[in-house]
């Protein structure tokens, strides 16, 4: 299951990352080979196994549905990279 | 008196402090300036908070005066600088957090700072803890305190770093993979990852959620045990973390292990392992036989599969956790005309080639199509080597194996090759698929003067017989003193 350039791209892309050529060159031939080691995984026999996604057998961990200060609007803002009052700036969308 | 102030462990401070013999002041006052004198070279510090450092030292002096005894008050320690500190930049050794100063403290640090602790600084990683060499920092490499041409592990590098060059009392790091073990090995420290959910994740920069877990790095195995028991038990802020009451840790030290059945995988003694780490723990084998524990060798057939399992769940968990590094609400943000511009900039200039890679891996094995193949089938794995291991702690109440497979090699060795690094975390990683706590403890130097670990893990929450077996093969045994050539 080799991975092409344009595949890596597309990739980037879902990931938001735009990759100079050579970063493209040089993540195609890494990524095949680290999918060609985990290749090995399709030997072992998982039929009727349940994945597991996590290891600790928790469900449904309730509490009471108490008002607690959160963090407030002004701490929330101060790493901003830009803001203008009390919200965060993006660049133009449309 | 100052240099031997800071080559005490936790153990050997805390009852000065409580005494009052010393002052929270002159022992932070002392590791300062052993800091200032050593950290250039070896790099452990990627921040180092003199003006925090003495504010809370002399809040432990008035808190002792008060005739407070916390265990910890006046006890300084680094933390890794994946853990949120209040008012103290939080980087990841990223440029992407480069200036990331967090608003609220992470739990663990919470719990430290009630029991008294002083932080002197923010310890060196791999960025986002994505590494086994401290090399994918953004902030430099940390050099190994044994041998400064090596690297001192990774992820949590400059925490073991710093623990086995006395530049703090005890530290943080945290574990995803073999990142507290793996660098507690290579700097001939001691490193406890815990138990998956024993200590809460929360203010821990997420890397891969299933596995993160944080842990101490110690000078010797009861300081693992006491700072356990002060950052262990469960938080509301963090929803994983388990609800099992918190055992009185200190008490298991000193049980004798007679009778005690320690497995030994055969699978971790196979080909790869360097002959000078097997003879070491071959030895330390010998050793906690000679202290009366049964030896009983066991298969753990799915080991070979660890790497390729763990790097998929790992790499898919991260490729979703730093999607929020957006260039929005904190952290770097590139120039850029439109948002989806700002966004590709931000993140490509601001992560790393690791990152950018496992972020890239993990995509791609969660995309339409390839999720079954990839993500899904590595869940099933991890699933019967939880299996497997449940099935060896039926027989054994621990199981003693090599921490890496050769001693730490040297700063630059492995070169662009992601695969190479990503195999020496061979028998630390199954500890982190199935949740279960491991320990590293120093069990001999390589004829190059490099220390070698011993791991014990245990069965979920076993955290108590594996500090048990620990503290006994450290009291038989004198590689914890050992201590770096240092100028």
């Amino acid at each position: 299951m080799a991975l092409t350039k344009e595949e890596v791209l597309h990739v980037a892309n879902l990931a938001r990352l735009s990759l100079d050529p050579q970063q493209v060159d040089r993540f195609t031939r890494q990524l095949n080979d680290i999918l060609a080691y985990v290749e090995k995984l399709q030997e072992v026999d998982t039929a009727g196994v349940q994945p597991m996604a996590h290891v600790v057998p928790l469900y449904n961990v309730f509490r009471e549905d108490e008002v607690t200060p959160g963090l407030s609007r002004e701490d929330s803002l101060a790493n901003a990279p830009v803001q203008e009052e009390g919200t965060f700036v993006v660049p133009r969308v449309i | 008196m100052a240099e031997d102030l800071c080559r005490l462990s936790v153990s050997g401070l805390a009852p000065l402090l409580a005494r009052r013999e010393v002052s929270p002041v002159e022992v932070t006052e002392a590791m300062l300036s052993r800091i200032t004198a050593l950290d250039p070279d070896i790099n452990a510090y990627i921040t180092v908070d003199e003006e925090g450092a003495w504010a809370q030292a002399r809040e432990a002096e008035a808190r002792l005066g008060r005739g407070e005894n916390g265990v910890l008050l006046g006890v300084p320690l680094a933390l890794k600088d994946v853990l949120a500190t209040k008012g103290l930049r939080t980087t990841c050794a990223s440029r992407i957090l480069e200036n990331f100063v967090p608003p609220y403290d992470a739990t663990v640090c919470v719990r430290l700072r009630k029991a008294g602790a002083v932080f002197l600084g923010k310890a060196n990683m791999d960025e986002f803890a994505m590494g086994s060499s401290t090399e994918n920092s953004a902030f430099g490499v940390t050099r190994n305190p044994w041998r400064r041409d090596c690297i001192p592990g990774g992820s949590s590098g400059g925490s073991a770093a710093a623990v086995a060059a006395d530049l703090c009392t005890a530290s943080l790091g945290s574990d995803t993979g073999g990142s507290i073990r793996q660098p507690a090995a290579h700097c001939g420290v001691v490193g406890l990852k815990p138990t998956y959910g024993r200590v809460s994740r929360f203010g821990l920069v997420a890397y891969a959620s299933s596995l993160d877990q944080i842990g101490p790095l110690t000078k010797e195995v009861r300081d693992a045990a006491l700072l356990l028991q002060v950052i262990a038990g469960p938080d509301a802020k963090d929803s994983t973390s388990a609800p099992e009451p918190v055992p009185d840790y200190l008490e298991s030290l000193g049980k004798d292990i007679k009778g005690l059945r320690i497995g030994v995988p055969r699978e971790f003694f196979g080909e790869g392992l360097d002959q000078e780490v097997e003879g070491a723990v071959r030895k330390a084998l010998k050793t906690l036989e000679g202290l009366g524990a049964d030896l009983m060798e066991v298969s753990l057939p799915l080991t070979e599969y660890a790497v390729a399992t763990y790097y998929i769940i790992a790499m898919a968990e991260a490729s979703s956790n730093l999607a929020r590094y957006d260039g929005v609400k904190y952290g770097f943000r590139a120039p850029a005309g439109n948002l989806q511009e700002m966004y590709a900039r931000t993140r490509t200039e601001g992560f790393g080639t690791e990152v950018l890679r496992r972020i890239m891996l993990g995509t791609y094995t969660l995309s339409a199509g390839y999720y079954e193949a990839y993500y899904r089938k590595a869940s099933q794995v991890r699933a019967l080597m939880r299996r497997d291991l449940d099935r060896a702690f039926e027989t054994c109440t621990v199981l003693a194996t090599p921490v890496a497979p050769t001693p730490a090699f040297c700063i630059g060795e492995k070169g662009d090759d992601p695969l190479t690094m990503y195999l020496s975390d061979i028998f630390t990683i199954s500890a982190n698929l199935a949740g279960i706590p491991g320990i590293s403890l120093p069990c001999g130097l390589s004829a190059a003067g490099l220390p070698i670990g011993l791991q014990l893990m245990g069965p979920p929450f076993g955290e108590p017989q594996v500090l048990q077996v620990a503290f006994a093969f450290e009291q038989a045994t004198e590689f914890h003193r050992a201590k770096p050539p240092l100028a």
